[in-house]
């Protein structure tokens, strides 16, 4: 067992957890992320595969969120699964062992930050910070966009109260201050 | 007394609530619902402003966003705001305004002489005086004039307030809420459909807050109350008064300014004083009304001079008149509204003057057949003269005048995507044509229905057509429906100087004048003249402009042409289109895992695209930057470095058609590359010039990880996806990038496997792990990591890579365990530095002019096969002997530094660019050899070793002997990086 102690993406050793009177934005670290590839001749196994783990094909602009693992359509052919870091520590080499070679898996855990915006004041923050119609969005809709020019994908996990954010980890501070700023701006 | 204007009842504004405000130092008072314009008018003050050209006293000319007139600087200190309207200010308590466009105090403006040389300041004055003497231009006529120039001025501070961006969507966006957009909003929103109404007002209404009919039994103002709280009580309606919606973009998108705070003092803490809105609709409703057009006489510009309908809305809304004496100078039957309102207000109507013979008469006032001819009063209008139609001519006693020329609907929005308006004989004037914005509908006063009934009418109709609706529970209340009477009437015969364009004092004679110069096309007429240009756009004024070309010209108005609008439609805060993204917020910061750490050893960072890179880390007793690097690179060549890689792009390419895929894309081969290997790949563009360098390590057979520079991470990710998915789309390779997912350190130094034999848990010795070795390893006693012995200083090195959470901890690690080496950590300066001593190209060098021939890479080029750039890189011109070739550069004396930018000419002969031998593209003082060195690059330079030049720099003023070495200042043969 190693002895090197991960931060989170903000840089603490502690998630963080910042609360307003109508929204509340928590980094979530809780994060093992892998993307899938399907690799040419091998479109309809990888599917299959795909619909093993999740339960369905995310189509595009969507996200399944019922099962352990968790996922949504990043282009075409090629999916981002998320499970629990604290379980699935490996999660890229055990799907490159479920997937063989009917597609490319690469590790993204560490290329994402993810934040949680919970509450009642969601839509109304994210309103401020990207151009995603956050109040028409369904559970389990999924848009890529920008907050502050950073390439994001949002996903609705409850409709108007819940809205998971994957954006580029190292720019982390820089999307939270973009919240924070928005969560001030509407409180 | 104050207020003595006001009416002593009736108006929306809010008697209990009183505010102070302060106008040119002097304090008054007004109400909370007042304007600055309308508090203004309360106390008697006429005369706000002095006018752009000729400083001549000017008072206000509407009550809306269209004002020419009264533009004030409003607020003080660092909130100052020039060229604001006083029509639109919403009255705090503790405004501060001041007057603007004067030398002197507003009474008494000394750049007023500038009225007594008329004459000479005609429209085309500048064009035609200040051609000659041409050297004048510069040094005397051009500082005079751009001193002269301008409205208002600006704090020259930092904005102290904030202003969000945000983004809606919805069905329906209605833009105005007067009877139409009112009535067009609550059938839309009783269907369900997902609405915005939006209007630049702070009170919902429109036109009707200035009128005195009855919407059935109840005033128009009340019957907007009314409909606007149904309205913000529904869950699928959004209702924003203070929005200005400033124009329509492409693809049904509208922008629209939300003033959030311009209201109050200063905005409350963490709150944007606006907020810039892009709208997403899929249908639009333009309910913007109608603008009242003036009339030109001789003198129309004395405060208390102003439009008829802005009259009344003082009076109806405001409860305010412009003066007790009030007369009328109207061509059409609105005109006489405004005469009824205020005589019924008690405000004594000196005359309504009427052009047309079958004017309606009155029993409440005098109605004269005629014209008014001129008018006097130095500050303030005191009379007016009268011709009347049998000739004679009538003096009135009156402290402001009415104009009404009948109205132009309000076309700008429809204008913004090249629409053009139509001519309506009937109104005269012109409405909205058939090219409109994609999914645009205009109804009521904007579309030419100027009765409230019809504009109701056509409020509704527009928004069950835009929604398809097959009913509506919505009902239209009975409202007047009164028919257009109007006799077409521009301006009065043989007046000099009368004013069509308020705001750049622009007049009838002027537009004659460009008649009589040729400059008789609208838009020639604009640039002429400048009428319709400024913060107003010509609202007010245009349509006169365009009716006098006409009639010099002999032809009607739609054939003589029509000006068009441009976004936005009422100026708009440089900081609304900012946003938040201003100062340490421009642009998004990356952070490199090490930052923390770095942070915490004092490291100087450099901006790097959106990367904050460790520059150098400088110690106690070091004054200069140059003493950190220079130990900094002496240590690391001596024992170990470590610097964060990380920002280095990433891609991770993998399928079973990898290799052949990199074969394509680099101009060397890849396709027999072992695993376990790494290797020096050179990318080419298209057309055979030099793209970017980098390496592909080969970690499985169908898995390898390509590196790029920092700067060229996403062009160069871009081209390979560009190549699979377009070029090659048959071929089985995937990408995606992954610089973000792993830390990455530099390790390098002889004493580089010493410390990571502390911390890898494999085999790390030269036979086991030979130089361009990579593997995936773990590290720390499980970690899963990679390694990759690659040199980028030209030392033993590696670089070591483990998931980017454990990034801060691996770097902490490393400094631990190098610790009885003097492990020191180094930024980019020193990586900079140990590049140059190596002699490996980046990107001064890569440039994008330079190809691998001048590189010294030519032969990398495979001939074997075809990549991208392979062909093109053999062309005729890229190939000759004589081409640039990159070399080192030394100097002669040794305390001599050597500038990049610098160009080398031979020893002799004159320094001319014909006679150029080439230029540095890098340079930087070396420690190791004690002086300073450079690359460059020089015509047919690698058989010129040895040859001494002169290198000159003519801006910086250096001219130092040089001599041309290999580029390879340290370890030219490669005996370190393979130790």
């Amino acid at each position: 067992m190693h002895d090197l102690q991960p931060i989170t993406a903000l840089g603490g050793l502690e998630t963080r957890i910042d609360k307003f009177e109508r929204i509340i934005i928590t980094e979530n670290d809780d994060l093992a992320l892998a993307s899938v590839a399907a690799r040419k001749g091998y479109e309809n196994d990888c599917r299959d595969k795909i619909k093993k783990i999740l339960g369905d094909i995310p189509k595009p602009g969507q996200a399944t969120l019922d099962n352990t693992e968790v996922g949504f359509w990043i282009s075409p052919d090629q999916w981002m699964i998320k499970a629990p870091k604290s379980t699935h520590e490996l999660l890229a080499n055990n799907l490159k062992s479920f997937f063989l070679n009917t597609a490319s898996i690469t590790e993204q855990s560490g290329a994402w930050v993810c934040f949680d915006l919970t509450g009642s004041g969601v839509s109304e923050v994210m309103e401020r910070l990207c151009a995603a119609p956050i109040r028409k969005m369904e559970v389990g809709e999924a848009r890529r966009t920008t907050i502050h020019q950073l390439s994001c994908f949002v996903l609705c996990l409850k409709y108007q109260t819940h809205i998971r954010i994957f954006g580029p980890r190292a720019s982390a501070a820089t999307l939270h201050h973009a919240f924070m700023i928005a969560a001030k701006s509407c409180a | 007394m104050t207020q003595t204007n006001r009416f002593s009842t009736g108006g929306q504004i809010q008697r209990d609530t009183s505010h102070q405000f302060i106008f040119d130092g002097k304090r008054y008072k007004g109400h909370a619902g007042d304007t600055l314009a309308s508090a203004l008018l309360a106390n008697r003050v006429r005369l706000m402003g002095r006018s752009f050209k000729y400083h001549r006293p000017r008072g206000l000319l509407t009550a809306g966003s269209e004002e020419p007139n009264a533009i004030v600087e409003l607020r003080a200190g660092d909130r100052q705001e020039p060229n604001t309207r006083a029509t639109t200010a919403e009255l705090y308590d503790g405004l501060v305004a001041k007057s603007q466009n004067r030398l002197g105090s507003l009474r008494f403006d000394l750049l007023a002489i500038n009225d007594r040389l008329s004459n000479f300041l005609t429209a085309g004055f500048y064009y035609k005086t200040f051609m000659w003497p041409a050297a004048f231009w510069e040094k005397i006529y051009e500082p005079i004039i751009r001193n002269a120039a301008g409205l208002g001025s600006l704090s020259l501070k930092d904005d102290p307030d904030v202003y969000d961006k945000g983004f809606l969507h919805c069905d329906l966006l209605i833009i105005g809420s007067g009877p139409s957009g009112l009535a067009a909003a609550i059938t839309a929103a009783r269907s369900g459909a997902q609405v915005i109404i939006a209007d630049e007002d702070f009170c919902m209404g429109g036109r009707l807050n200035s009128e005195t009919f009855l919407l059935e039994d109840i005033s128009g103002s009340e019957w907007a109350i009314k409909i606007v709280g149904e309205l913000k009580n529904m869950p699928n309606v959004r209702v924003m008064s203070r929005t200005t919606v400033i124009g329509a973009f492409d693809h049904g998108t509208y922008g629209a300014v939300e003033r959030i705070s311009d209201h109050v003092l200063q905005p409350e803490i963490d709150k944007p004083r606006q907020i810039l809105w892009r709208i997403y609709t899929q249908r639009t409703i333009l309910a913007g009304g109608a603008i009242e057009r003036p009339i030109a006489f001789e003198n129309n510009d004395r405060p208390g001079i102003m439009l008829a309908s802005a009259l009344r809305t003082y009076a109806n809304r405001f409860s305010v008149t412009a003066d007790k004496r009030v007369a009328i100078f109207t061509n059409n039957d609105d005109g006489h509204r405004t005469a009824v309102d205020l005589h019924n207000k008690g405000v004594k109507i000196a005359a309504v003057v009427d052009v047309r013979s079958d004017a309606p008469t009155s029993l409440d006032y005098e109605v004269l057949h005629g014209e008014i001819i001129n008018t006097k009063g130095r500050l303030g209008l005191t009379f007016a003269e009268v011709r009347l139609k049998d000739g004679s001519v009538k003096s009135i006693k009156c402290g402001a005048i009415g104009m009404s020329g009948g109205w132009n609907p309000n076309v700008h929005m429809t204008c913004h995507q090249r629409g053009r308006p139509q001519w309506n004989k009937d109104l005269a004037a012109f409405v909205p044509g058939h090219d409109l914005p994609p999914g645009m509908t205009v109804a009521g006063a904007a579309n030419g229905d100027f009765s409230t009934a019809g504009a109701l009418r056509g409020g509704q109709t527009a928004a069950i057509e835009a929604l398809n609706l097959k009913k509506t529970s919505f009902n239209l209340p009975t409202a007047e429906d009164a028919t257009i009477n109007l006799t077409p009437f521009w301006y009065v015969e043989g007046c000099s100087r009368a004013w069509l364009d308020q705001q750049n004092d622009v007049t009838v004679k002027d537009v004659k004048l460009s008649y009589q110069e040729g400059f008789r096309s609208v838009e020639h007429l604009k640039r002429y003249t400048t009428l319709g240009m400024a913060t107003d756009q010509g609202k007010t004024s245009n349509m006169g402009g365009l009716a006098i070309m006409a009639e010099l010209s002999g032809k009607s108005i739609p054939e003589t042409g029509t000006t068009i609008f441009r976004p936005p439609y009422t100026p708009t805060a440089i900081g609304a289109f900012g946003g938040r993204h201003r100062g340490q917020d421009f642009h998004p910061k990356r952070l490199t895992p090490s930052h923390q750490w770095a942070t915490e050893h004092n490291a100087v960072f450099v901006e790097v695209g959106n990367w904050l890179r460790a520059q150098w880390f400088p110690r106690d007793g070091e004054t200069t930057w140059r003493e950190s690097v220079d130990r900094e690179v002496l240590a690391t060549r001596k024992s170990v470095g470590v610097c964060d890689v990380t920002t280095l792009g990433k891609i991770d390419v993998q399928g079973t058609e990898a290799a052949d895929f990199l074969n394509k894309i680099y101009c060397n081969g890849f396709a027999k590359l072992a695993v376990g290997k790494t290797r020096y790949g050179l990318m080419l563009r298209e057309d055979g010039i030099a793209m970017d360098d980098g390496t592909a390590a080969r970690l499985f057979e169908d898995h390898f990880v390509v590196t790029t520079t920092t700067a060229n991470a996403l062009p160069v990710y871009r081209h390979m996806e560009f190549v699979r998915q377009c070029l090659f789309p048959d071929i089985d390779v995937q990408l995606i990038s992954t610089t973000e997912a792993w830390a990455q350190y530099a390790v390098a130094g002889p004493n580089s496997r010493s410390v990571l034999r502390k911390i890898v848990d494999q085999d790390i010795s030269n036979d086991a792990f030979p130089f361009m070795a990579c593997a995936n390893i773990t590290v720390c006693g499980g970690l899963r990591a990679r390694l990759f012995r690659i040199s980028f200083s030209g030392e033993l090195a590696y670089e070591i890579a483990v998931p980017t959470a454990y990034g801060d901890a691996l770097m902490r690690k490393i400094m631990q365990v190098g610790a009885e080496f003097n492990i020191t950590p180094y930024g980019t300066e020193a990586l900079g530095v140990m590049r140059i001593e190596k002699g490996h190209a980046a990107g001064n060098e890569l440039n994008g002019t330079t190809t691998a021939q001048n590189l010294g890479m030519g032969r990398m080029i495979s001939k074997k096969k075809d990549s991208i750039g392979s062909i093109l890189s053999e062309r005729e011109g890229l190939n000759t002997t004589s081409d640039l070739r990159q070399i080192g550069i030394k100097p002669i004396f040794s305390e001599a530094s050597i500038p990049a930018g610098a160009h080398l000419m031979n020893i002799t002969g004159p320094i001319t660019a014909v006679h150029d031998q080439g230029y540095i593209t890098s340079s930087c003082y070396s420690p190791n050899l004690g002086h300073a060195i450079a690359l460059g690059f020089l015509k047919n330079g690698t058989e010129r070793i040895g040859e001494h030049m002169r290198l000159v720099s003519p801006l910086t003023k250096v001219e130092t002997k040089i001599e041309i070495v290999s580029p390879h200042f340290l370890d030219p043969e490669g005996e370190r990086l393979r130790a």
